[in-house]
């Protein structure tokens, strides 16, 4: 009942929090029409706001509409804001905070996976090396000479970045991410999915 | 209705069948084929403006007096530029308005050609939404969308940016058949959740020091709105104060009235908000010029929040009871709710309602009057005396000292009639919103409260209110001084006064005459009423050049970074107060 920032002076010290960051992932249908991209990321910017990760495709073409994936960390109170500030789009349909509808249903996390090319440039023991390491994370081959890979990974986002790291001593070239896609786990679709907190 | 026609008739056709009279706009390039349309029909009624700032606030007027949207119609590029400003400004105070930009040919666009700009990129975020119409057969059903998306839910500005190419082009016109709640994404919630609203009657029914807060959701609701509050007060009991923006929704004459609450807002409404137990927020957004410091702000409140935009709620302050939903709508239900059950006021309210006395009787409004300087203050208090009991009164303001003065000593008594720039404080505001006032209610007295340096921004629109024969009355408190600058350098920066005198003023009363206006000078208080009523009854604009004690400053004051109970009141605002009234922390806030 009492005011939520404790040492906030006035709205302009909003942002100075001392609530704890969380990472969540935010799934919005939208209508792929021009512009709509520059809303979303305009907003981001223009508020303030986090972007770590973002993904957006067309998912039904003869609906026209796109699914935006949306990785972002803030407090609790402005990840709700967020959910709010997009579902206040017009071209936006529904917005769900996957990370808290996981919660909700008592899972960790909603089912996230990245993909990533990664290309690496070496000889003898670290060419070696990096194609060992690949079969240990389930990467593929998908480009070959004699001096580089380019290997193709998915999974989760920490996964991709360790297999990054693990390369980099190893001759890692350049790194091209899609970002998170995102489901919810279980029978539900978006719309369905409960993410009220 | 289906019908082929032009990108530019469809413009005309949609405006018509969306129930648009007037439209505010100027002309270029780029709408050449809009206005040419518009010569050749007298349905609609065009209002040549002298800059599109101008038009945009003349739309914004026109839209706050009547709850329509407004609309304004300019050219692409430099045209479009001057009207962001104006949509910033709807954005702020949730103010509908349509506004049609021309755009270079579809060819051309991101060619860097005559007059192109990236008008949705530019306007994207001071708009609630916006369209670039690339095909002339989507032309129709995306005006109709913006009027549907300007006028419902929370209201807003939008833009409809169409290239010359698709207002010469030709295609099918089609009235929008589909139920606009039938919007594929776009669907604002209306109704409120029962058992929260039931939830929210129950804690009404047992709070001991409530308070009503409300805003300018409860004016942009509609008429029912404000007659439900009045109602709910009525049946409560409970006080009311309100911000800025929602004023003349409950009346000023109202026993559970409390005076405008925030920064410059009444040490009665301030108090009781601080010291409530319940706090029901109604169609208010608790800014920063509300709350003032934060974590002080209404600390022992249980707090409800009514509000059609689900962002609002904890946005800013922590909420225990929201309620997302249109305010005439749960207003409804909550009026309904408490009349169906026994519940009653507690009787504690009575001594919530003595303390309130109490506080009441501090008089925060005083001012030291003076009889051969005319107290800004006193000048506001003769003009209410001269409109009072006459409901065809629009008041209108630019931003300064006098608006907020004009907010404490005018009395507001039904919605719709106070036009303000309340979330983003556009100086160059008042004369054009009066002049749209003004349009929308022919015969009705439209007030601009000005001051000198504020009605310079715009006063070229003197020349759009004579050619229209319009008569908007500009009532400028002229102290010489951006007083309110002056007032916050006095707080803030040691009394250097930085650039907030204007030297070189110019002569209002000639001003007002090379418009083709009346213009009016008072130094003495004594001249005040005559002068008042020969503005009133003038049949042209005026420019009332009112001069006033140059130093006044406006009180009460929360200073920044202060709590509702830490007020600066005008008795005990000496100097020395002034200079010392807010510490470093308050210093870096706006
Ligand atoms: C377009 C714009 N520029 C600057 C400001 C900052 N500002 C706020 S009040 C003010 C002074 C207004 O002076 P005046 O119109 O004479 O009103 P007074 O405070 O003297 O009553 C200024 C410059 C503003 N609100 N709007
Ligand atoms: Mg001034």
């Amino acid at each position: 009942m009492n005011a939520h920032k404790s040492d906030a002076l006035s709205a302009y010290f909003l942002a100075e929090t001392s609530d704890v960051l969380e990472t969540h992932t935010l799934s919005a249908i939208v209508d792929n029409e021009p512009g709509v991209l520059a809303r979303v990321i305009g907003l981001f910017s223009g508020r303030g706001y986090n972007i770590d990760s973002l993904s957006v495709s067309e998912t039904e073409h003869e609906k026209h509409v796109s699914r935006i994936t949306i990785v972002t960390t803030g407090t609790p109170q402005i990840i709700e804001q967020i959910r709010h500030q997009l579902d206040r789009l017009v071209p936006v349909h529904i917005v769900r905070d996957l990370t808290v509808a996981a919660k909700a249903s008592n899972q960790e996390k909603p089912l996230e996976r990245e993909l990533a090319l990664i290309k690496v440039r070496g000889e003898g023991n670290k060419r070696l090396e990096a194609l060992r390491l690949s079969e240990a994370f389930k990467a593929t081959v998908i480009d070959a000479t004699i001096d580089h890979f380019v290997f193709e990974i998915t999974g989760r986002t920490n996964k991709i970045d360790q297999f990054i790291e693990i390369l980099k001593p190893l001759g890692l070239v350049e790194v091209s991410r899609t970002g998170v896609a995102a489901l919810a786990r279980g029978e539900l679709g978006l719309k369905d999915v409960h993410d009220e907190i | 209705m289906q019908r082929e026609m032009t990108g530019a008739e469809m413009v005309l056709q949609a405006l018509k069948d969306n129930g648009v009279e007037h439209v505010f706009g100027y002309p270029g390039g780029a709408v050449l084929p809009i206005y040419d349309e518009l010569i050749q029909q007298d349905t609609i009624q065009h209002i040549l403006v002298r800059h599109e700032q101008g038009a945009g606030h003349a739309a914004e007027g026109y839209a706050r007096s009547t709850g329509k949207a407004g609309v304004a119609l300019v050219t692409s590029g430099p045209g479009a530029t001057n009207m962001v400003t104006a949509l910033t400004d709807a954005m702020l105070d949730s103010i509908p308005m349509v506004c049609i930009t021309g755009q270079v040919p579809t060819n051309l666009v991101g060619s860097d050609a005559f007059q192109e700009c990236d008008t949705v990129g530019i306007t994207r975020p001071c708009t609630k939404h916006n369209w670039l119409v690339k095909d002339v057969n989507d032309l129709p059903r995306i005006l109709h969308e913006a009027f549907y998306v300007a006028q419902s839910g929370r209201p807003g500005p939008v833009v409809v940016d169409i290239p010359k190419d698709v207002q010469f082009a030709t295609g099918t016109y089609e009235i929008a058949q589909a139920n606009p709640s039938n919007h594929k994404s776009y669907r604002p919630q209306l109704k409120g959740d029962m058992t929260a609203i039931r939830a929210a009657v129950e804690l009404m029914s047992k709070a001991k020091r409530p308070v009503f807060y409300t805003g300018g959701g409860v004016v942009n609701s509609g008429p029912a709105a404000s007659q439900l509050l009045r109602e709910l007060i009525d049946l409560t009991g409970f006080p009311i104060t309100s911000t800025l923006m929602g004023l003349g929704a409950y009346p000023a004459s109202g026993d559970q009235w409390l005076g405008m609450l925030g920064m410059h807002g009444t040490y009665e409404a301030n108090m009781a908000m601080h010291d409530c137990d319940l706090m029901i927020c109604i169609g208010a957004r608790f800014d920063d010029r509300i709350t003032g410091r934060l974590d002080a702000f209404s600390p022992h409140s249980t707090k409800i929040h009514v509000d059609i935009d689900p962002s609002s709620i904890n946005k800013i302050v922590h909420v225990d009871l929201p309620i997302v939903g249109d305010v005439a709508h749960v207003l409804e239900d909550m009026v309904r709710i408490w009349r169906a059950s026994s519940f009653r006021a507690r009787p504690e309210l009575k001594e919530w309602q003595g303390q309130i006395s109490q506080w009441r009787s501090r008089n925060c409004l005083s001012y030291r009057q003076s009889d051969d300087v005319i107290m800004p203050q006193y000048a506001l208090q003769r003009l209410n005396e001269a409109i009072k009991g006459r409901k065809d009164v629009y008041i209108s303001t630019e931003v300064g000292q006098h608006q907020m003065w004009a907010a404490q000593y005018l009395g507001f008594e039904s919605p719709n009639h106070w036009l303000t720039s309340g979330g983003f404080g556009t100086m160059g505001y008042g004369l054009p919103a009066a002049i749209g006032a003004q349009v929308a209610h022919p015969g009705a007295l439209c007030i601009n409260v000005a001051g000198d340096a504020s009605i310079l921004m715009n006063i070229q629109e003197m020349s759009t209110a004579v050619q229209h024969g319009l008569a908007p009355k500009t009532f400028i408190l002229n102290n010489s001084y951006m007083g309110m600058v002056r007032q916050w350098q006095q707080l803030l920066h040691g009394n250097r006064l930085s650039h907030s005198y204007t030297d070189s003023l110019p002569d209002f009363v000639k001003l007002a005459e090379a418009y083709g206006g009346k213009g009016i000078r008072v130094t003495k208080p004594g001249e005040l009423d005559d002068a008042i009523q020969e503005m009133i009854d003038s049949p042209e604009p005026v420019l009332f050049d009112c001069r006033v004690a140059q130093l006044a400053n406006c009180f009460p004051m929360i200073p920044s970074g202060k709590a509702h109970n830490e007020m600066l009141l005008p008795d005990e605002a000496t100097d020395e107060a002034v200079a010392n009234a807010i510490d470093t922390a308050g210093k870096s806030l706006v």
